[in-house]
């Protein structure tokens, strides 16, 4: 009686060998390091290793060690000097091949690391950085899709000759005619142009109303929510920071952490940035139809412009930033449709000026009727009018920006711009110096329960005790090894759970000792108790354990931020205690005592 | 060791305690309802929306002088606290309508430098008021759901009456402790809802051992009354319910000492939340279904289990 197989037994201590392997990345800390990733995203091979490995070494730094991981090169080093040094240099000699950015790496030994083993990564409350969550502003997304059929409904009943007007009112075009002969042949066009449009009569019997329909809403939601994604993953790399995260939530929200970054401000500035820019000729006549006037920036003068775009931001390929006789430029390159545009433009204008409008996008808070409402304000601005000296294609310079402005206008065109326009909601940072405070609190925390748990257990079920408090630290590193495969994050929260999970995971072996003693106080033999024990506490164990799963569940499923950190660590918790405090102790139990003669047991 | 002799038998469930206990559940449930309603919770901005700013100063911080400056540059409604050290602080300011988040946060961070010492900014938080509710009906909404998957679950596994008795407990338990944090206005904010819900996880523990070892006595000891096995039944998990209890409170008590003045709320409504549910799992759980005239009966079904009967010693 009370003998496990020994293939129970070997799976037993394999599954145990396991935990130890996976968890073991996390014994080794981490040192300072330098991570070049390719800024188009490439993988780097051995060649682009060594490369910046000799960079590194001429510039009279001794790397640690260096490797590739996930196509992006890592540098080690022993000092936060020999990192800033070796930062500086590789910034230097790539300065707009890649990103080169400082970052912490867990210092493996080689042949963990070549086994794809790394430590759980840590939250941003525990190694500092900045969280944001940013809200997609929807109804500008809508707005401007609609602004684009206004102008292709406008064109094409022109064309047609039907006298009409279209306006835009909260989301709906309105298309007046003059006469009601047009109305079938305006709604011909109107749904040749886009078949998916929903078009309905208006009240008056001589105009048509025109909506996107339900789908068409969705798609251009998701094509803004997709488009903003990958132009914040490019700002966010043009920034330089190492495992930045950007990543959808919900249906109009963007999550952006970066670990590390330390000045909010400047990020958020960048991120929620819309500022972009569009050409224009001036209309010198001033009458023709659509043209408007535009506002100047500081002392440029205001302007009557045309309504066609002859280029704007999303058409920019790159932007540089320059200085010309003491005045900040930024050189421009336009893909080659916008390019063959602007030939074309400037070969029939010559000696006319054309502009350069600044447009920004941001959204305040105003009092309306007594009650706050966030309204979306635009502004646009003549940075510059320039006359046409000669004809010019894709590449050209602008002026009429301080540095700082075009510093960061040149980084945001590269980027691309936001499809609709991004707000903070939600931001979190946490300084350095809290992340490290908060590591120290929670591991102290986690050792003194841990050994408060284990003092009380071997005091009160003796050798049972001792067996529990095994399976308590194997608990342990069955959580760490999960956490580490699974690549989730370990946050102050996540810590508690741990903590909790301490508490309640030795429940198991209480029911079952506790079933024990009873057994034995109504003297059956010591072998029949053990077995008894474990057997009879088996429903209890699962009923709480499934009960308490169910609670973790909800939490990990509805929970946002630290519920979720606290969820998972919670989950794993008690999981791994199932299978170390039943199958685990029973094991050890079966070794101690099992098959033997027994007057007694220590428990 | 023991703490307690393995047999006891002390009369839980006789009607004097039960009247005891009840009257004790219903002051306890009515005190915290009335605070909820007339005091409110102390909210953190994770549900009100807001910006905070935890500071370190080199020295002692000087509040008074804190609050001066804070309230010179128009922050009137700012509060200020010490934050776990005298060196900390902690200032938190409503959501300020019509200005940006960034400007005021510079503006704050400015006046806070003002003193000419050189501040360790810790931590910056802003939430809109919007992300605030949201927050705060994603909490509401996780603690219904899992109340009601409990039920299902307790329903399933043994009967209408003990879910009821076990509902009963953890609705006890989560009012109780979120009593407690209205009664002395302690900060209430994610990390606390983790924790009512973790509570809700435990308490529930408890309640099914229980109530998993009253069925197997319901077998056992045929033509037992209710309430007796019942009782026979809390005693014999007796020694189990307190050394969990005790194990748990431990750990609990090493988080809220060392694990920092950002999780204590948490480790508090913890262990508020342990203590009041060990007490309900063997009141409030027990003495529901057996007011429900839960008997016997209701767990015996006709021959649906053979399993079950060839377990029997």
């Amino acid at each position: 009686m009370n003998k496990y197989p020994a293939w129970l037994n070997a799976f037993i201590l394999a599954v145990l060998l396991a935990g130890c392997l996976f968890a073991l990345p996390n014994m080794y800390g981490s040192v300072e390091a330098v991570q070049i990733a390719d800024i188009d995203g490439a993988a780097f091979d051995d060649t682009d290793l060594a490369e910046f490995v000799m960079l590194v070494e001429q510039a009279g730094v001794t790397p640690e060690a260096a490797f590739l991981q996930d196509g992006r090169a890592v540098i080690r080093f022993d000092s936060t000097v020999d990192q800033e040094t070796a930062g500086a240099t590789l910034k230097e000699a790539f300065p707009r091949e890649a990103n080169v950015a400082m970052t912490l790496a867990p210092k493996l030994p080689d042949w963990l690391r070549k086994l794809g083993l790394r430590p759980m990564s840590l939250g941003l409350d525990l190694r500092g950085g900045v969280y944001v969550l940013l809200e997609v502003d929807m109804e500008t997304a809508i707005d401007s899709r609609m602004k684009g059929y206004q102008q292709d409904f406008d064109d094409r009943l022109r064309d047609a000759r039907i006298r009409h007007r279209v306006d835009l009112v909260d989301g709906t075009l309105n298309v007046r005619l003059t006469s009601d002969d047009d109305v079938e042949a305006a709604r011909t066009i109107i749904e040749r142009t886009d078949q998916d449009v929903l078009v309905a009569d208006g009240a008056d019997g001589r105009s048509l109303t025109v909506r996107m329909s339900e789908a068409q809403i969705k798609e251009r939601q998701d094509f803004a929510i997709e488009q903003n994604l990958t132009t914040l993953r490019n700002r966010v790399n043009q920034l330089g920071v190492a495992e930045p995260l950007v990543q959808r939530q919900g249906v109009d929200r963007i999550v952006v952490q970066l670990p590390g970054v330390q000045d909010p401000n400047q990020l958020k500035r960048i991120l929620t940035a819309t500022a972009t820019l569009e050409f224009r000729m001036v209309d010198q006549s001033g009458d023709e139809p659509g043209s408007r006037r535009y506002p100047g920036r500081g002392d440029t003068r205001s302007e009557v412009l045309k309504r066609q775009v002859i280029a704007s931001g999303d058409q920019i390929i790159d932007a540089r930033t320059g200085s010309d006789q003491g005045q900040a430029i930024v050189s421009i390159t336009l893909d080659s449709a916008a390019g063959e545009r602007m030939l074309q433009t400037t070969m029939e204008n010559l000696n006319r000026p054309m502009s350069t409008v600044f447009i920004e996008t941001r959204r305040e808070t105003v009092m309306r009727n007594g009650v706050e409402e966030q309204v979306t304000v635009k502004t646009e601005e003549i940075i510059n009018t320039a006359t046409i000296r000669g004809v010019f294609k894709n590449r050209f310079q602008i002026s009429g920006l301080t540095p700082g402005e075009a510093r960061d206008l040149s980084l945001l065109l590269r980027a691309g711009a936001l499809a609709a326009p991004v707000y903070t909601i939600d931001e979190r940072t946490i300084g350095p110096s809290l992340g490290q405070d908060n590591i120290d609190r929670g591991f102290n925390a986690i050792k003194i329960g841990f050994l408060a748990v284990i003092v009380f257990m071997a005091l009160y079920y003796r050798a049972f005790g001792l067996i529990a408090n095994v399976a308590l630290l194997s608990n342990l590193v069955f959580i760490i090894a999960m956490l580490s495969i699974l690549g989730a994050s370990l946050t102050l929260p996540g810590i508690a759970g741990i903590v909790l999970t301490v508490g309640m995971a030795v429940d198991a072996n209480v029911l079952i000792f506790e079933r024990i003693r009873e057994e034995l106080a109504d003297s059956v033999s010591p072998q029949v108790a053990i077995n008894a024990g474990y057997d009879k506490a088996l429903s209890s164990i699962l009923d709480a354990n499934v009960t308490t799963l169910i609670a973790a569940v909800v939490l990990f499923a509805i929970g946002t931020g630290p519920i979720k950190g606290f969820a998972i660590t919670l989950l794993l918790g008690i999981i791994t205690s199932m299978f170390t405090a039943i199958v685990g102790t029973r094991a050890i139990v079966n070794i101690a005592f099992g098959g033997r003669k027994l007057t007694s047991l220590p428990i | 060791m023991r703490l307690i002799k393995t047999k006891t038998s002390i009369d839980f469930l006789s009607q004097t305690r039960r009247r005891v206990a009840l009257t004790i559940s219903a002051i306890f449930v009515i005190v915290s309802l009335v605070s909820l309603s007339t005091r409110g919770l102390d909210f953190g901005i994770d549900f009100t929306g807001g910006i905070l700013l935890e500071v370190g100063y080199p020295q002692a911080a000087n509040l008074e002088e804190i609050r001066t400056g804070l309230s010179d540059a128009g922050f009137e409604d700012a509060q200020v606290q010490l934050f776990g050290r005298d060196t900390d602080v902690l200032v938190r300011l409503p959501p300020q309508p019509g200005q940006s988040a960034e400007g005021v946060r510079e503006r704050l961070q400015a006046v806070l430098e003002s003193g000419g010492q050189d501040i360790d900014l810790r931590r910056v938080e802003s939430v809109s008021a919007q992300v605030g509710s949201e927050l705060a009906e994603r909490g509401a909404l996780a603690m219904i759901v899992a109340l009601l998957l409990i039920f299902v679950y307790v329903m399933i596994r043994f009967q209408w009456k003990f879910s009821a008795g076990a509902v009963a407990a953890l609705a006890h338990d989560a009012i109780v402790t979120v009593g407690f944090f209205s009664v002395f206005q302690l900060p209430f904010d994610l990390t606390v809802v983790a924790a009512v819900l973790a509570v809700i996880g435990y308490s529930l523990n408890d309640t099914v051992v229980a109530f998993d070892r009253i069925r197997e006595n319901f077998f056992l000891l045929r033509g037992v009354s209710a309430e007796d096995a019942m009782n026979t039944s809390i005693n014999e998990m007796l020694a189990r319910t307190l050394i969990t209890g005790i194990t748990t409170l431990l750990v609990l008590i090493a988080l809220l000492v060392l694990g920092g003045e950002s999780i204590a709320p948490f480790s508090i409504a913890l262990i508020v939340g342990i203590i009041v549910g060990t007490y309900s799992s063997i009141y409030t759980a027990s003495a529901t279904a057996l007011a429900l005239n839960v008997s016997p009966q209701d767990l015996i079904e006709p021959i649906k289990n053979p399993e079950l009967i060839d377990d029997l010693p």
